[in-house]
C-alpha cells in the first residue's frame, strides 16, 4: 500500500522534471531518444552520474543498469539486504515514469537487483 | 504587445487563456482555436527532420475591422510547441510597433520557464487549469510591454 504512495510521489517527481529538464534543448525525435535523455541527463541531474548502459529489444521494452546505484551503496557491504532492495528503488520507478509520462510516453517500470549495489530497471513501453 | 495568450494541454484543450479587456473574448477564444490546426500541422510535418524546436510562425494575418472606430489592428498568432506537447499561442498586435523575431522568441522563453514553475507546484496537479498569481503577473507584464 505504501508502495503505491511512494511510486505515486515520485512519479509527480518525474513529471516536474520532465517539464524543467529538457527546457533548453531540441525535440525529441523518437523513443530512443527519449531513453537516453533519460539514462544522461536525468541521471546525472539527479544522482550526479550517467546510468551504466541501456539495452533495447527494439519492441518496446528497455532495460536500463545502473552499476553502482547511489542509493544503494549503503547497503552494499552483505548479501543481507538483497530481498529488500527493491523496496528502496520504487520511488526511482515512479521517478522514470513520470518523467516518461511528461514526454508523452506511457510505461511500466519496475526495479530488480541481483547483486548490490548493481540494479536494473525494465521500462516497458504502453502501447495504446 | 501581446494582445492574448494561450497555453493548450496535450490533449488540445485550454489550461489557461487570457486576453486584453477592450476586445471581444470570444473572437480571440475562437482565434487560438483555429490556430491549433496549423500548430497540429506543423508538429506531424516535422517527424524525422531536424527542426528547432521552437516553431515560431506567422500565423494567418488579417486586420480586423472593428465596429467601433479604433483603428484596425493588424493581428499575428504565433505558436510554440514544448517537448511536452503543450502548446503556447500568442496573439500580437503588430500595428504600431513591428515586434521582432528576437522579442517574440523571449517572451515564448518566459512563458515556457514560468509554466514550467507551475508544472513544479506540488500542489499544482497536470492537467488543471492555471491558477498561479505568478504566472498571472507574467502574462499581464507581457500584455501591457509596449503601449
Amino acid at each position: 500500500m505504501s508502495l503505491c504512495v511512494l511510486e505515486g510521489m515520485g512519479f509527480r517527481v518525474g513529471q516536474a522534471l520532465g517539464e524543467r529538464l529538457p527546457q533548453e534543448t531540441l525535440a525529441f525525435r523518437e523513443e530512443l531518444d527519449v531513453l537516453k535523455f533519460l539514462c544522461k541527463d536525468l541521471w546525472v541531474a539527479v544522482f550526479q552520474k550517467q546510468m551504466d548502459s541501456l539495452r533495447t529489444n527494439h519492441q518496446g521494452t528497455y532495460v536500463l543498469q545502473d552499476n553502482s546505484f547511489p542509493l544503494l551503496i549503503r547497503m552494499a557491504s552483505g548479501l543481507q539486504y538483497l530481498e529488500e532492495a527493491p523496496k528502496f528503488l520504487t520511488f526511482t520507478c515512479g521517478l522514470l515514469r513520470g518523467t516518461l509520462s511528461t514526454l508523452g510516453i506511457k510505461s511500466l517500470v519496475t526495479a530488480s537487483v541481483a547483486s548490490l549495489p548493481t540494479c536494473k530497471f525494465q521500462v516497458v513501453i504502453q502501447k495504446t | 504587445m501581446a494582445v492574448c495568450v494561450a497555453v493548450i494541454a496535450k490533449e488540445n484543450y485550454p489550461l489557461y487563456i487570457r486576453s486584453s479587456p477592450t476586445e471581444n473574448e470570444l473572437k480571440f477564444h475562437y482565434m487560438v482555436h483555429t490556430s491549433l490546426d496549423v500548430v497540429d500541422e506543423k508538429i506531424s510535418a516535422m517527424g524525422k527532420a531536424l527542426v528547432d524546436q521552437r516553431e515560431l510562425y506567422l500565423g494567418l494575418l488579417y486586420p480586423t475591422e472593428d465596429h467601433k472606430v479604433y483603428p484596425s489592428y493588424l493581428l499575428c498568432r504565433y505558436g510554440y510547441v514544448t517537448n511536452s506537447k503543450v502548446k503556447f499561442v500568442m496573439v500580437v498586435d503588430s500595428s504600431n510597433t513591428a515586434l521582432r523575431d528576437n522579442e517574440i522568441r523571449s517572451m515564448f522563453r518566459k512563458l515556457h520557464s514560468s509554466y514550467t514553475d507551475v508544472m513544479c507546484n506540488p500542489f499544482y496537479n497536470p492537467g488543471d487549469r492555471i491558477q498561479s498569481r505568478a504566472f498571472d503577473s507574467m502574462v499581464t507584464s507581457m500584455m501591457v510591454q509596449v503601449c
